[in-house]
């Protein structure tokens, strides 16, 4: 179930065979070695592919990583999908009823994105601000929102519950 | 002793794992309450749906225990809730107000029209401001809200059978006796 | 009433399996032979009441009877009766319902197959299996009745969910859940082993079928739920590494390292200790992933509804099961003690590092998934792991991998010299290396990365069916007579291992030629456009509206040509279900041994020509995936029939007069 586990097969289960010290001692040198490889390629992997999620109010107050990508989510702002003279690149906007991020995507979109609905893009900002998505995702049904979209949302109502209160 | 050691690594990493989900079952976005729960519904101002001259507030409820619920006549979901809604408006326990969410208010009248109209009173969000306030984020969403004009539950997404009989309607109960 | 019969049936069967759960255990700790012999009766009683259970949901189905609150959430009088059948999977209820059912399946299998085990054995082994039903039928009884009714009875039904009105969704979940659920036999005879304290051969021969068994169910079930993914979901991908995916590659992974261990535990009489624990881990992670699908502690492409009261009901049988299991495991395994020995250079060894490497494969996809969920409750943000993480952690795991499989396929039991292995594979080695080197070229590939990584597909696929053949030639080598009656003197169990692993190399050659080959254009066409890809050409001919039983389609002619020849014509479709107004892409495929092309309809585009975004593909050897994974269960299917299984069973059905109370004798038959 774990890499640890997977370890500790390795040097245990030779042991019926080899029965001296120093060559137990090798092959807990040896485990520890592919340990060590294991945890490398994990963390290697990790670093290059992890993306992290960003709600558009997030985005506007500069909190997201420069030059990297990350998603974005939040619901489709009603009446915002422009489709350009190509067919194929779309302009909308994604809010958490805070703030709104502006997103250029070019390709066919998911058959579930809809205005008025969740929607998580993935890709980055570029110099003017527009996040420039290289993937679109839309998972839900009608009764389902993804997660990371509810939270966002959440976390924005809270925020702005909290402005209303200090006014 | 150290091998009998080693063969129990494989409890602990599963106890590990488990903690995790303990901790994940508690983060699951349905759970995760509203802000507003225990705190004043905010206040709005909106015409009435069937008589758009007349305005209506939350302070028209106080003394009351009530439901509002946000709807639309686009959502497909709201379809799937009514018949629910409808069976709870024949009890007559509870006050239910409508609230067309970003809509037109000519379609959800000839929505209701069509399907049936549940609720003691309708009004109309036509831009979604006193949605924003109420931290809607898609329809149906349902509050319930106290004699105080508290509000003590909220339901994302459909009313359904279960919700109806195992939350809802107990809560009602409870509420109406305070 | 119907309804009322099936959930009748499950009280009782819930009732029976309390019953298996307790007594036949208490029985054989206490030797009370009868308490022991109960176990049959009651795993063929219960079998007998799931079914009714399962008919009866099945039957309110057919009939559109709404009054069941499960067939008005998931069925409609529109849907084809067909897909009315498998909507009765479909659902939360209902696939928990599948999912009993087949346990009740496998342990009325045991208890037929069973008759040459020692009483105390099948005993024990059936006493597990029950603990286990009768916690899932808990669950269902208590959290997810699939009978429940609704008043008012409303008039129509909310439809099944568009994606999974497809024949794949008639054949994936139940091969999926056959897959998950036989691994509990294998669990079984480990706990079994575990709590009579006798852990042998003869134990790991026994239980040996039932896990390739249910290893190749769910082999197949991986692959229909992948092809049902490619061609369903239009987005051209066949594995997204989506957590739910995982889910089930998780139990296929350390399954797989289970059946070899058991090999070799038959065998040998080694890695006992490590083969329990693969057997306790393989059903094990089976569980987890229903708990990972089920409580919606993950967000996947599966968007089940999700209840938090019922992944705390699962968690905590999970948490009885899987921690009960490996508590027994850590204070009985000490005293299976271990025999057998192996140099650093045999068979053993080989398979007990691709043991490792599988095991270590597992871990890594599994905290690949369950990251996010690390980070998120740790408070340290929300994050998602995207597929290169698991590519870039799978290659290089697979790739030594690979390279010990052929090593196996020839190294000798107990000691093998590195001369010897260097004896018997350098043709191999060295076909593989001219391979390797010259493909990506004669290919028609120059950049270094993509040299590279087809280089090491093709060697990893043409070492494994080299080395397959030179582990052949030296078994056939001794024996007399011609090559047929060479061929004909070898054991099935042989075919399927070598079956099997030619399936892995065509496997990779496929992911190979597609990963290194496909070609997708997004545009946008006009009637009359044309779009080239991969060579071949498709020309949208004309848009037409066409009406379906439950929904409406816009339907897209193309014709796909190659070199000016038209080949044939592909109808993708845009669907909108009435019921859920949900719009679903359905793609257009030409299949072929050597892949396919593929074209899916994107969106209208409001020009007033008739314009639409459309996707195209060309994917070679795509298909390969799918043929690899085929031959892999084929393997898996010929180990089973074997004549060692065959014999052995016959020969000790011959004499069933043998005391139950006399094990001792029957072990050593």
């Amino acid at each position: 179930m774990s890499a640890e586990q997977g370890t500790q097969g390795a040097a245990e289960a030779p042991s019926g065979g080899i029965k001296s010290r120093h060559k137990r001692f090798l092959w807990i040198i040896f485990g520890l070695a592919f340990f060590a490889a294991i945890v490398a390629l994990v963390l290697n992997a990790f670093g290059s592919s992890i993306t992290y999620f960003y709600s558009p109010t997030q985005v506007m107050n500069n909190e997201v990583p420069q030059g990297r990508a990350f998603r974005v989510g939040g619901m489709v702002e009603g009446g915002s999908v422009v489709r350009a003279g190509d067919g194929l690149t779309v302009h909308f906007k994604v809010t958490d009823t805070a703030e709104t991020v502006a997103v250029v995507y070019t390709g066919i979109l998911p058959d579930l994105f809809a205005e008025e609905k969740g929607v998580v893009a993935q890709g980055r900002l570029d110099d003017h601000g527009v996040f420039q998505a290289t993937q679109v995702l839309a998972k839900h049904d009608e009764n389902y929102v993804a997660p990371e979209v509810q939270a966002a949302l959440d976390e924005a109502h809270k925020t702005r519950a909290a402005q209303t209160l200090a006014q | 002793m150290k091998k009998k050691l080693l063969l129990l690594i494989p409890l602990l990493v599963f106890f590990v794992l488990a903690g995790f989900f303990v901790a994940g079952l508690g983060l699951n976005p349905r759970e995760i309450p509203s802000p507003l729960i225990g705190k004043p519904a905010p206040a709005f101002l909106l015409p009435d749906l069937n008589a758009p001259e007349k305005m209506v507030t939350e302070k028209d409820f106080l003394g009351q225990v009530w439901l509002l619920n946000v709807w639309a006549s686009w959502c497909v979901s709201c379809k799937t809730e009514h018949p629910s809604l409808a069976e709870l408006a024949r009890t007559n326990e509870v006050s239910i107000v409508g609230m067309l969410y970003r809509d037109k208010p000519e379609n959800g009248s000839e929505w209701l029209r069509q399907h049936g109209d549940p609720y003691t009173a309708s009004i109309a969000d036509a831009n979604g401001s006193v949605g924003i306030d109420f931290g809607v984020i898609g329809t149906p969403e349902t509050f319930l809200i106290d004699k105080q004009g508290i509000i003590r539950y909220k339901q994302t997404g459909p009313i359904n059978e279960e919700v109806l009989n195992k939350k809802i309607i107990p809560m009602i109960k409870e509420l109406k006796q305070q | 009433m119907i309804p009322e019969i099936g959930q009748f049936a499950l009280v009782l069967a819930a009732l029976l399996m309390v019953v298996q759960g307790t007594l036949p255990l208490v029985g054989a700790s206490k030797g009370i032979s009868a308490w022991m012999t109960l176990s049959r009766r009651t795993a063929q009683g219960a079998f007998f009441f799931l079914a009714l259970a399962l008919g009866c949901l099945i039957y309110s189905f057919i009939v559109n009877d709404f009054s069941v609150l499960n067939v008005a959430n998931n069925s409609n009088t529109k849907l084809p009766v067909i897909y009315r059948i498998a909507a009765s999977w479909g659902s939360h209820e209902g696939s928990i319902l599948m999912w009993v059912f087949m346990l009740g399946l496998w342990s009325c299998a045991v208890s037929i197959f069973s008759k040459h085990l020692p009483e105390e054995m099948t005993a024990r082994v059936l006493g597990v299996m029950g603990l286990v039903t009768t916690g899932l039928l808990f669950f269902l009884l208590l959290t997810s009745n699939p009978f429940d009714r609704i008043f008012p009875v409303p008039l129509e039904g909310r439809d099944l969910n568009p994606l999974l009105q497809d024949i794949g969704m008639i054949l994936h979940p139940p091969m999926l859940y056959m897959g998950y659920v036989g691994f509990s036999v294998a669990f079984a005879f480990a706990i079994a082993a575990l709590l009579g304290g006798r852990l042998d051969a003869t134990w790991a021969r026994w239980s040996r079928p039932w896990t390739t068994l249910a290893w190749c169910f769910l082999t197949v079930g991986i692959l229909i739920g992948s092809w049902w993914a490619y061609y369903e979901l239009g987005w051209g991908g066949w594995w997204f590494w989506d957590p739910v995916e995982n889910a089930s590659l998780m139990p296929w992974l350390v399954g797989t390292a289970l059946i070899h261990s058991l090999a070799v535990t038959e065998k040998r009489g080694t890695f006992k200790v490590w083969t329990v624990l693969l057997a306790i881990c393989t059903f094990s992670l089976s569980l987890l992933g229903t708990f990972l699908v089920r409580s919606g502690v993950l967000t996947s492409v599966h968007a089940f509804a999700t209840d938090p009261q019922r992944g705390m009901f699962i968690l905590t049988f999970l948490a009885l099961v899987i921690g009960g299991s490996l508590a027994l495991f850590a204070f009985r395994a000490p005293k299976v003690g271990t025999a057998g020995t192996f140099k650093i250079i045999s068979r053993e060894s080989a398979l007990l590092a691709n043991n490792v490497l599988l095991t270590v494969a597992c871990g890594t996809v599994l905290l690949g998934t369950l990251y996010p969920l690390f980070l998120d409750a740790l408070k340290l943000g929300k994050i998602s792991v995207g597929p290169p993480y698991f590519e870039a952690v799978f290659v290089p795991l697979m790739a030594p991998l690979v390279f010990l499989m052929g090593v196996g396929a020839v190294a000798r039991w107990k000691e093998s010299t590195l001369p010897d292995l260097w004896a018997r594979l350098r043709w191999a080695a060295v076909i593989t290396l001219v391979a390797a080197v010259a493909l990506p070229f004669i290919l028609g590939r120059t950049s270094p990365t993509s040299v590279a990584l087809l280089a090491l597909g093709f060697a990893m696929a043409f070492w494994i069916v080299t080395a397959s053949l030179a582990g052949f030639f030296d078994r056939v080598k001794h024996v007399e007579g011609g090559f047929r009656e060479k061929l004909a003197r070898q054991p099935r169990s042989f075919w399927g291992m070598f079956a099997a692993h030619i399936g892995v190399a065509v496997f990779i050659i496929g992911v190979t030629v597609v990963k290194g080959f496909e070609a997708e254009r997004d545009v946008r066409m006009m009637p009359g456009d044309t779009v080239s890809v991969g060579g071949y050409t498709f020309r949208f001919e004309s848009i037409e509206d066409r009406s379906g039983p439950n929904y409406h389609a816009t339907r897209g002619t193309f014709e796909l040509s190659k070199d000016g020849k038209a080949i044939r014509k592909l109808y993708p479709e845009k669907r909108v279900y009435f019921a859920h107004g949900m719009p679903m892409t359905e793609a257009a495929i030409d299949s072929g041994f050597f892949g396919d092309r593929y074209v899916s309809l994107g969106e209208p585009i409001n020009d007033g020509k008739q314009s639409w975004s459309a996707r195209v593909y060309h994917k070679p050897f795509v298909t390969w995936i799918w043929y690899g994974s085929l031959l892999m269960t084929l393997g898996g299917l010929l180990a089973i029939s074997d004549r060692r299984y065959r014999v052995s069973a016959r020969r000790e059905t011959a004499k069933p007069s043998l005391s139950p109370l006399e094990p001792a004798k029957l072990e050593k038959a």
